[in-house]
């Protein structure tokens, strides 16, 4: 039990030192923040900016989490709060249902969906000149897809809430809105932090589903109506392809670094909120 | 009898209350009539009603759909179960401690500031003023006077159950509900509590929920003893304790119930 505990907590230690240890073959030629911040990727020239792709990576995953995170939250609490209970057992098979589908399918149903209605209508609608592969494809694709992982977190957690929490609310006088506000949702913000750092995570690291409806063109983007680039899309595109080109293979495994690190990032953050708000 | 001239003015009068979850009859054709000012105990073993019942007064019975509430509570003569009663108002009119404290996820000092809120309260040195008062109330402000800013979940579950008390007379109830108040406290914090409510009995209507029968003799003015949903037996705390009519109520009290 020991040695598998040891293996489980040292995996992520070893997964960093060996994409380190790939890519360090860049390290070692370039300065890690030309890496990070040079915009040019014009690997044929040994030109690695990686800024597009890191740059692509976040708009897509906020703008996702923005999109998804109120929908969330505002349907754990009408699904726990303010529903008989039947509605969800009715809920519960079909949000596993949406948990379930391949991200494939969700990058096909972006393709088919999404991508035709921002060319035609909503770009149109802001005046906007777009072919419908784009940022904000890829948050619409992606906030569907992590909905029902932060959706089934969220609302287990309104449900782990002593009914008696509410009762004393309630029994001051207080609405149900009220409850809710002050009392409920703080009592289940750790969380509720957590649920959406989980959801964070997944968007960041999605690969097909995003690289099927985001564009894949190198460039920074400057609207959510652009089409840009991420780094799981960066790898799964071109590793296998191309490994002629010097340094490329090196290249993309620093990508999956910078992936990895960033997750570690968002992990560290999410655990300190967590622990800020987890007093009461 | 000398013991009637003591029941008064009638605070709340409940008339054939019945309650039902589904096709289980929780409260049968309960009828109490429970004074003002007094301590008004409802005894009986677990599970048999005494906090469905308590949760009827205070409607909170409207957050379990499955219960259907049928027949007359009278609270300064309106029938609280009627339809458009405003329950907030009813609610604001009653504290309410349950078995085990619940402080809000929010610091000592915004669990009493909160209900002051509610009450429609918004001047900060008031509220600041009546928390402190509040807290004496409870004999809990000098525990925790150098620590209001602290998580309230921090306090030891005595301490708590205090501050729910404060909590709860904040908004200024005519009416404290009590749900077994004391059965999660050491025998110290208990103490308190009970002492408490005889103090608070000159201001407020009590109404105590306990199967603790020494706790129920020691401060009872009067006693409501239910077994499964009916009331079997009511009067002043003499008259049930020392002389009571019913067999139930008699082999309740002798602890050869079964």
């Amino acid at each position: 039990m020991i040695v598998s505990l040891m293996i489980v907590s040292l995996l992520p230690f070893f997964l960093f030192l060996g994409l380190y240890l790939k890519s360090f073959l860049l390290l070692h030629d370039y300065h890690l923040g030309n890496l990070l911040f040079s915009k040019e990727w014009k690997p044929g020239i040994g030109k690695f900016g990686f800024y597009p792709f890191i740059v692509g990576s976040i708009w897509v995953t906020l703008l996702a989490m923005l999109i998804s995170a109120p929908i969330c939250l505002l349907s754990a609490i009408h699904v726990t709060q303010f529903t008989k209970k039947h509605v969800l057992r009715i809920m519960h098979p079909a949000i596993d249902i949406l948990a379930g589908i391949p991200s494939v399918v969700y990058g096909l149903w972006g393709i088919l969906v999404i991508v035709p209605f921002i060319s035609r209508y909503l770009g149109p609608f802001f005046g906007v000149q777009t072919m419908g592969y784009s940022i904000l494809a890829a948050a619409f694709v992606l906030a569907i897809m992590i909905i029902p992982f932060i959706l089934n977190i969220l609302i287990e957690i309104f449900r782990t809430i002593p009914i008696a929490l509410k009762e004393s609310s309630l029994a001051l006088g207080a609405t149900e809105w009220q409850t809710v506000k002050h009392v409920l949702v703080k009592k289940a913000l750790p969380g509720i932090i957590a649920a959406f750092g989980f959801g964070l995570a997944r968007a960041f690291g999605e690969t097909m589903a995003v690289l099927m409806v985001v564009g894949n063109v190198v460039k920074l983007p400057h609207s959510v109506f652009d089409p840009g680039y991420t780094l799981p899309a960066l790898i799964a595109n071109n590793y296998g392809e191309m490994l002629s080109i010097p340094k490329y293979d090196s290249a993309l495994m620093f990508a999956a670094l910078v992936l990895l690190g960033v997750s570690l990032f968002f992990n560290l953050i999410m655990h300190f909120f967590i622990i800020r708000f987890n007093k009461y | 009898m000398g013991g009637k001239a003591m029941i008064n003015t009638k605070k709340i009068t409940i008339k054939n209350l019945n309650v039902f979850a589904g096709k289980t009859q929780i409260l049968k054709d309960i009828n109490i009539e429970i004074p003002e000012n007094k301590i008004t105990v409802i005894m009986g073993p677990s599970g048999c009603g005494k906090t469905t019942l308590l949760k009827c007064m205070n409607r909170l019975t409207d957050l379990y759909p499955e219960l259907k509430v049928t027949g007359d509570i009278r609270i300064n003569g309106n029938n609280i179960l009627k339809a458009g009663e405003d329950i907030y108002e009813l609610r604001q009119n009653m504290g309410l401690l349950s078995q085990r404290p619940y402080p809000l996820p929010m610091n000592i000092y915004n669990n009493v500031a909160y209900a002051l809120k509610l009450r429609g309260i918004r001047k900060k040195r008031e509220i600041q003023k009546m928390v402190v008062h509040y807290l004496q109330q409870a004999t809990l402000w000098d525990e925790v006077k150098h620590r209001l800013r602290e998580p309230a979940s921090r306090l030891s579950i005595g301490q708590q159950q205090r501050l729910c008390l404060a909590r709860g007379l904040a908004v200024d109830p005519g009416i404290i509900l009590a749900d077994e108040p004391t059965s999660a406290l050491d025998p110290i914090s208990s103490q308190y509590i009970e002492q408490k409510f005889v103090e608070l009995k000159n201001d407020y209507t009590i109404v105590l929920v306990t199967h603790i029968l020494r706790q129920a003799k020691r401060i009872a003015d009067y006693v409501v003893f239910i077994y499964l949903g009916e009331v079997i037996e009511q009067g002043t705390v003499q008259e049930v304790f020392e002389n009571p009519k019913m067999e139930k109520t008699k082999q309740y009290l002798s602890g050869t119930f079964n």
